[in-house]
């Protein structure tokens, strides 16, 4: 952050954010949310025959503050909503999100009163996987697109500005001061 | 077998016996409501039914003016395998029901499915709590009159 402050968008630091995004997109932590059927797919995509390693992913996390992409691989209900949500806010900036699945992108075939119809209705998805459940080779292609993602620099996350993290520093300040 | 389950349960319960019905080797017995807990633990208790295993409980709604729901008892004999269906009637003015956890404890998640889903209030449970929707939620959705993708707004999604 500090470079940026100092000399804004230079030569240097987007090379440097251009080698940032490169370590990040080959360095990707999951953390897998499988909730229902798509979670023995998304674990055939971790193990050696589809093998996530080769792309860098291989690190699954069953902490969210230690992850950076949220898998979200099965039905959603309304119940499990407010967790899955939770365990988003729970994860680091920056994240990414892949909708895995018919159920989880659109409610699939449960048109029901139980089920949310799209989990982008709570949360910023970066991408969609299609199938019912998808193959592992497509929950790939979709890491592959969250990594081109990452390289171009976007996320569907909203990082915080340096203006609002400036003012929540000086809020904490504030209230530390009358904590003491 | 159940012939002489039937036969017993005609002598015992002449006057809880609303309807004795045979389909597909399956008997089904409707039964007084108020009468329920008595009838179930005669049958898990005489020697020649042991239902011993209460192997569901579950509800319908028939959607008519009367006796609208419905309690069914799926009962299954561990000793002598062999199953019989019972069922009451519970109408929409009063939606109380006999609880049978006294008799089988397994019947404790049942009875709270039921409630869950159709709204039937079970006296005597001692733990009647929803089971699958949000303790919140207002309506019971396995009820006819329930729109199937739900009362919008009923059940609050996290902000975005």
């Amino acid at each position: 952050m500090g470079l940026e402050h100092a000399l804004g968008d230079t030569a240097l630091t987007t090379t440097i954010d251009s080698a940032i995004n490169w370590c990040r997109k080959n360095s990707l932590w999951p953390m897998p949310l499988g909730i229902s059927c798509c979670g023995i797919e998304m674990m055939a995509f971790a193990m050696p025959r589809f093998d996530v390693a080769r792309f860098g992913a291989e690190v699954f996390r069953f902490s969210p503050r230690q992850a950076d992409l949220l898998i979200v691989a099965g039905t959603t209900t309304y119940k499990m909503a407010t967790v899955v949500r939770k365990i988003y806010d729970q994860m680091p900036d920056p994240k990414w999100v892949i909708a895995m699945g018919a159920c989880t992108s659109s409610g699939g075939m449960y048109r029901t009163y139980s089920v949310v119809q799209g989990i982008d209705q709570f949360l910023p998805v970066d991408v969609y996987v299609a199938g019912c459940p998808p193959r592992p080779d497509n929950l790939l292609h979709a890491l592959l697109m969250i990594q081109e993602k990452i390289q171009r620099g976007e996320s569907k996350s909203t990082p915080m500005t340096v203006a609002a993290e400036r003012q929540e520093q000086q809020l904490l300040q504030i209230q530390g001061i009358n904590n003491n | 077998m159940l012939t002489t389950v039937v036969e017993r349960l005609k002598i015992q319960f002449s006057n809880s016996i609303l309807e004795i019905r045979e389909f597909r080797d399956e008997t089904t017995i409707h039964i007084k409501k108020e009468d329920i807990v008595r009838v179930c633990a005669f049958l898990r208790d005489d020697e020649s039914c042991l239902f011993n295993y209460c192997s569901d409980i579950c509800g319908a709604d028939a959607y008519s003016p009367e006796n609208r729901f419905e309690v069914i008892y799926n009962l299954y004999s561990l000793s002598y395998k062999h199953r019989i269906r019972l069922k009451v009637f519970i109408d929409e003015s009063d939606l109380h029901c006999p609880s049978v956890i006294s008799v089988w404890p397994g019947a404790n998640w049942p009875e709270r499915e039921t409630y869950d889903m159709l709204g039937i209030i079970f006296d005597g449970h001692n733990d009647l709590r929803r089971m699958y929707m949000p303790e919140e939620f207002e309506y019971f959705p396995l009820r006819k009159d329930f729109p199937m993708m739900g009362v919008p707004d009923s059940i609050p999604l996290p902000r975005k």
